[in-house]
């Protein structure tokens, strides 16, 4: 294990020289050569959708003012929450070439084990939110069980479930039931603001985290003699991180109640903090560990990594738990912004978490996608769905156009891998 | 039933030649009425590269299946260094330091070349990734085979050309100390300068002490770097040939079935 890195410093600087083949000097191809290397070879990444998502701000903040202001702007983050998250989950199975249609009805089945118990049961919070988040892994684990072991299309077990689910949610509720939420701990997670200075700290930890991860990463690498990533690049990213970051939390600090006497309102909502983790949780898993780069290779070629000794029905059965278990706890940030859940909960949130990950450059055929892709493709279906929602559009219309971007996206993503199969 | 043929098994031509890594003896394997390998004799040997050809269906990959722990034999005895060993799985094989570079290679296209040569042996520095340290030592295995084609080492495997992706393949089994490489029609679908590039990658691993098979169709290849050529008909081994002893004609007419082993003696 510790073979390979017993003596560091004995290298470093001896890599250098004129004779040495390329492959030593050429560092990591991240930065911006590696990213041109990536799109000419029709890797596109999350591009498109970050060129989308600042036309359609661009857009909406010129056709209607009011969605510019701290209180949409604070809203929209209400609204993506639950798409995010659904998509962020989602990205572990479609990584794997899989699709999990269930994951919306997953959400509503942990929703209304969580308002039986507490609102019905009078049972505490925390022992509600454990079983809610455990039937979601249940739910995950039996998915991966028919895919992995008994080899079920993973398209029909969860469009069994699909149905299945929703019979369930009726049958946990009651025909016709809603059931209100009054707990104040669940209420929070989409209805509570930080205060303004914990929103600070919040933003100070996020800069200071990516500074020092960063600057780690890249003395591990100068330690053994390779080439870094530059500091200047370092340093450049983490500014804008700083500044967007910034400029994020000081318009939420700002006072948006349309009634700030009657109803100040100001912080950063909660739920951006918790998007926050999810994503560095996931980021880490998918990029830090062995177990995330088994996921791509079983997405890549499952012939190569089974012939590498990876356990393809282990990685599968934990990808569906990860995304099951992330969808109950969607399940949550739903019934907390509902404030109450009924036996629709979460019926077709998936079919826009799934258009969120592809949208935001995770392909369906499995092995390319990032946790970020699940970010940025989630704020672009909210943001259509926010401001076209200002702009009086009625919701068969917002259903079309996000229908449209979804097709786009999908298409994009065949002809990239097109692309990539046929030229070199 | 069972066939002796000229030389094979526990005479190796030459006699001197060091004992083997692998012999494999009265190797069966049938799948359901085909009968495709009829007790078969094998050996590896270190330090020499042995060629394995055959006409198409002759059973070639089907012997090199059961001694990758794909498809176990029938029956038939494997001795590894000596010791009897059944290899039962892709794991048993590569615990005994047995490495197979299958026809299509098996990468990862969305991985890079460090990934895929370190896939599911990953190193580790606590619970993260040594990036750094992977990067270092696919560099160095690559420059003990005196690679020079790939420019960098994170490059994706999706955009390297047929013989960068054979070695990286091959570099793989080096990287992992592998006493054994048997590399299945590794110039199939190269040019003429990337083929010189997988024989001398071959050869490298033969000056380093391995024990390389190299099943071929190219009889030219197998002239090139060959020491030994074991040839297959039929689930039959027919003949096994020191390369300097024999010529490419003789070779066809064992493989055509035109010269059996039992015409010779
Ligand atoms: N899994 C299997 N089930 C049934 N028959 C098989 C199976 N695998 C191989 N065979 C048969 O065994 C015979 C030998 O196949 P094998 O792949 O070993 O040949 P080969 O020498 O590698 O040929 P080639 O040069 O075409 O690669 C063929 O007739 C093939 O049809
Ligand atoms: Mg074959």
């Amino acid at each position: 294990m510790a073979n390979g890195m017993a003596s560091p410093t004995e290298q470093s600087g001896t890599m250098a020289t004129a004779e040495e083949p390329g492959y030593l000097r050429s560092g990591q191809q991240d930065g911006l050569r590696g990213g041109l290397v990536r799109l000419r070879s029709g890797d596109m990444g999350s591009l498109p959708a970050l060129i989308g998502l600042v036309v359609l701000v661009i857009l909406f903040a010129l056709l209607r003012p009011t969605f510019l202001t701290p209180l949409n702007f604070a809203n929209f983050f209400t609204q993506a929450a639950l798409v995010m998250i659904l998509a962020m989950g989602l990205v572990f199975v479609l990584l794997l070439g899989e699709i999990d249609l269930s994951a919306g009805v997953t959400s509503g089945v942990a929703a209304a084990i969580l308002a039986v118990l507490i609102q019905k049961q009078g049972v505490a919070w925390p022992i509600a939110v454990t079983a809610a988040l455990a039937s979601g892994i249940a739910i995950g684990l039996f998915i991966g069980m028919m895919v992995a072991r008994i080899g079920v299309p993973s398209f029909v077990v969860t469009l069994a479930l699909f149905l299945g689910l929703q019979g369930l949610v009726l049958v946990i509720i009651g025909e016709g039931g809603n059931i209100r939420i009054t707990e104040p701990v669940i209420l929070a997670i989409q209805n509570r603001n930080l205060p303004p200075l914990l929103g600070w700290v919040f933003y100070a930890i996020v800069v200071v985290g990516y500074l020092t991860a960063a600057l780690l990463g890249r003395r591990q690498r100068l330690v053994r003699g390779f080439p870094a990533t530059p500091l200047l690049t370092i340093l450049a990213k983490a500014a804008v991180l700083a500044l967007l970051g910034f400029g994020m939390v000081w318009v939420l600090n700002l006072e948006r109640s349309i009634n700030p006497a009657k109803n100040p309102l100001s912080g950063v909502p909660i739920i951006v903090p918790i998007i926050a983790l999810l994503t560095i949780v996931f980021w880490f898993l998918l990029n830090r560990t062995a177990f995330g780069r088994h996921i791509y290779a079983v997405g890549g070629n499952v012939e190569a990594a089974r012939r590498a000794g990876i356990s393809i029905s282990y990685v599968r059965i934990v990808c569906f738990c990860i995304c099951s278990g992330t969808a109950a706890f969607a399940g949550l940030v739903y019934a907390s912004r509902a404030a109450s859940v009924d036996p629709n909960a979460g019926r077709f949130v998936v079919l826009s978490a799934v258009a969120a990950a592809v949208i935001g450059g995770t392909s369906l055929f499995g092995g390319r996608g990032r946790i970020q892709d699940a970010l940025i493709g989630g704020a672009v279906v909210a943001v259509i769905d926010n401001g076209m929602g200002l702009l009086g559009y009625s919701a068969g219309t917002k259903l079309m156009i996000t229908g449209g971007v979804l097709m786009l996206a999908a298409s994009a993503d065949a002809l990239s891998r097109r692309r990539r199969l046929t030229g070199g | 039933m069972v066939t002796t043929t000229a030389g094979l098994g526990e005479h190796p031509p030459g006699g001197e030649e060091p004992a083997p890594f692998l012999s494999a003896t009265g190797i069966v394997k049938s799948f359901g009425p085909v009968h495709v390998l009829r007790g078969v004799d094998f050996a590896i040997r270190p330090g020499t590269v042995t060629a394995l050809v055959g006409d198409n269906g002759a059973g070639k990959t089907t012997l090199i299946k059961g001694l990758a722990g794909i498809q176990p034999f029938d029956a038939g005895r494997v001795q590894f260094e000596g010791r009897e060993v059944h290899i039962d799985s892709p794991r048993a094989a590569a615990e005994l330091g047995i490495e197979v570079v299958y026809q299509d290679l098996a990468l990862c296209d969305n991985l890079d070349i460090v990934q895929n040569m370190f896939l599911g042996r990953e190193l580790h520095r606590g619970v993260t990734l040594d990036e750094a340290a992977m990067e270092h030592r696919a560099g160095e295995t690559l420059r003990g085979l005196s690679v020079r084609t790939v420019s960098s080492l994170r490059q994706q495997v999706a955009q390297l050309s047929g013989g960068q992706r054979q070695t990286v393949a091959i570099a793989r089994a080096v990287l992992w100390n592998r006493k054994v490489v048997i590399l299945d029609e590794p110039t199939a679908a190269l040019g003429v300068a990337q083929t010189e590039q997988v024989l001398a990658l071959v050869r490298e691993l033969r000056s380093a002490g391995l024990g390389v098979v190299i099943i071929s169709h190219n009889l030219q290849d197998v002239f090139a770097v060959a020491d030994l050529i074991y040839v297959l008909y039929l689930g039959t081994m027919t003949a096994c040939l020191p390369a300097a002893q024999t010529t490419p004609g003789e070779v066809v007419e064992y493989i055509t079935g035109g010269r059996t082993a039992a015409q010779d003696a």
